[in-house]
């Protein structure tokens, strides 16, 4: 009864905030929205430029799969005060991953780890923070270690265009740009980690190309 | 019942029919050729109608409410094209909150603010609240770029939406109201840049402005115009209070600034160094490659027409 209720709580939340803004506010433009999966277990692996990057990452699936689709954040920000808990976990439906948690010997991943064994569809951010608009930062390492409990399921990298330029780092108002997005192949899990790790932001690096207006040809 | 505008549509739909058959006839004709780029165009070209049909003939706020949404896409776009800084992130917000103030003044029929708004007050207030907000490097252009942006996207094609409120006036083959000056203005531009097109892939061999738009030529510009200007003429006494050398005049009017507005968004995307203005219209390209030549005949043939018969 509660899970059903979390469910449509999310897929309200969805139809009436990500899809006005992401859609009708904003504008989107989406290459290979085919190779997104729909179904779970899988990884989607996306750069981080700004709070609008989750919005527009639910638009892209069926409202239907939204129950199953969770991204991964951090505990220590969306947990801040009860009501912002509260709303990540039942409205946005996060998997809260716990910034540090190494330290203290729990595995920050954990969650995580719990989520695709149910089958979900994870939503990560490897470079772990958002960072300068329109740039791109080193990929954290736990993108690989997530990858390797599960080498079977895919790691689908997405890259975002024009979120960062609307609503930066500490702005709360977007302002109306058209954002392009672009789905890459999937890829899976590799036994070293510098390897996996640098082909993914190959990946991500050739999917921002591919968001970039197309030059004047001649 | 049915009126001029009625059966202009119907006009319109069949025209599209015959494009829609002889684009599906070609693929099956030719299966090896590439025809996905004029399906898509004749495809977006069903939705344009639908929506300008929708405009046109509901309510007349209807209609403007649908003419600031697409000057909101337009100056959406252009600012998405062109080079903003971050720090007028707050200006470029009430950038936009002006467009639906402008279309106020276009509902309410209040001339007088509306042809000074963007001109007068925006203009100087948003500099203001540039310079309050302190960043002075790049100030210049960043001011000049939001301005155009502006005047372009919003001021000119509320010029089309204003059109709506001339009042509504007898003539020999019905009455004559706003919406058949916007259709009226509209088909001209559009059918402008069509035959522009055909008769320079017909017959274009000189060049008329190869820096800034390589495939304008000379013959399809005077073919163009020569053909909206028949157009003008023999539309004009059903959907205008136009005599017809006033019809003729403005047919030259619309296609030579049609031609204009054009090469202008075109100079404009070449200085930024892109080729579509977005996607937003499959086919088409982005909504300014659709409404570039409209940028120069809204705001002409409205004053043309508003002078000479308002």
């Amino acid at each position: 009864m509660q899970k059903c209720f979390r469910s449509m709580l999310r897929m309200l939340f969805v139809v009436c905030i990500a899809y006005p803004v992401v859609l009708l506010w904003l504008g989107i433009h989406v290459r290979h929205r085919e190779r997104l999966a729909v179904k779970g277990a899988a990884i989607v692996a996306a750069n981080h430029n700004s709070h609008l990057d989750i919005l527009t990452l639910l638009s892209l699936f069926p409202l239907s799969a939204i129950p199953n689709v969770q991204p991964a954040a951090a505990a220590d920000y969306f947990f801040k005060t009860p009501l912002l808990r509260w709303f990540s976990l039942n409205v946005i439906g996060i998997i809260p991953v716990v910034r540090g948690g190494a330290r203290a010997g729990e595995d920050p991943l954990i969650e995580c780890y719990r989520a695709l064994e149910q089958g979900r569809i994870l939503v990560i951010f490897p470079e772990g923070t958002r960072g300068e608009p329109e740039q791109m930062a080193e990929l954290k390492a736990g993108i690989w270690h997530l990858a390797k409990r599960f080498p079977q399921v895919p790691v689908i990298p997405v890259y975002m265009h024009g979120l960062g330029k609307s609503m930066p780092k500490g702005s709360w108002i977007p302002v109306p740009f058209f954002v392009s997005v672009a789905v890459g192949k999937a890829l899976y899990w590799m036994e070293e980690k510098q390897e996996f790790i640098d082909a993914l932001k190959d990946r991500l690096y050739k999917l921002k190309l591919k968001t970039q207006p197309t030059s004047e040809v001649q | 019942m049915f009126n001029t505008l009625h059966y202009a549509f119907a006009g319109i739909v069949a025209v599209l029919v015959i494009a829609s058959i002889v684009t599906a006839t070609l693929i099956r004709l030719h299966p090896e050729k590439n025809y996905v780029e004029l399906k898509l165009r004749i495809q977006t070209w069903w939705w344009l109608v639908a929506v300008f049909f929708i405009a046109l003939t509901l309510d007349r706020t209807v209609a403007v409410t649908i003419i600031a949404i697409v000057s909101f896409m337009a100056f959406k776009e252009f600012l998405s094209i062109a080079p903003t800084r971050r720090a007028d992130n707050k200006v470029l917000l009430w950038a936009y909150f002006s467009i639906p103030v402008q279309y106020l003044w276009v509902g309410t029929a209040w001339y007088g603010m509306f042809i000074i708004f963007i001109p007068v007050f925006v203009f100087l207030l948003l500099p203001m609240r540039m310079v309050m907000i302190g960043e002075t490097q790049g100030y210049l252009r960043a001011a000049g770029t939001l301005q155009w942006g502006l005047m372009t996207t919003v001021f000119s094609i509320s010029h089309m939406a204003y059109l709506l409120n001339m009042p509504a006036r007898q003539s020999a083959h019905g009455t004559i109201t706003g919406e058949m000056l916007v259709f009226y203005l509209l088909v001209l531009t559009q059918i402008n840049d069509i035959a522009q097109y055909l008769w320079g892939k017909m017959l274009g061999k000189h060049k008329i402005i190869p820096k800034v738009s390589p495939n304008k030529t000379a013959e399809g510009l005077v073919g163009g115009m020569l053909t909206t200007t028949l157009l003008a003429w023999l539309l004009a006494p059903w959907f205008t209070p136009m005599n017809p050398l006033h019809a003729v005049l403005a047919g030259l009017l619309i296609s030579l600034f049609g031609f204009i507005g054009d090469v202008v968004i075109s100079a404009v995307k070449r200085d930024i160094g892109i080729k579509d203005s977005g996607s937003l219209l499959p086919g088409h390209g982005g909504i300014l490659d659709r409404l570039d030549s409209l940028t120069y005949t809204s705001p002409l043939f409205f004053h043309y027409i508003y002078y000479l018969y308002y």
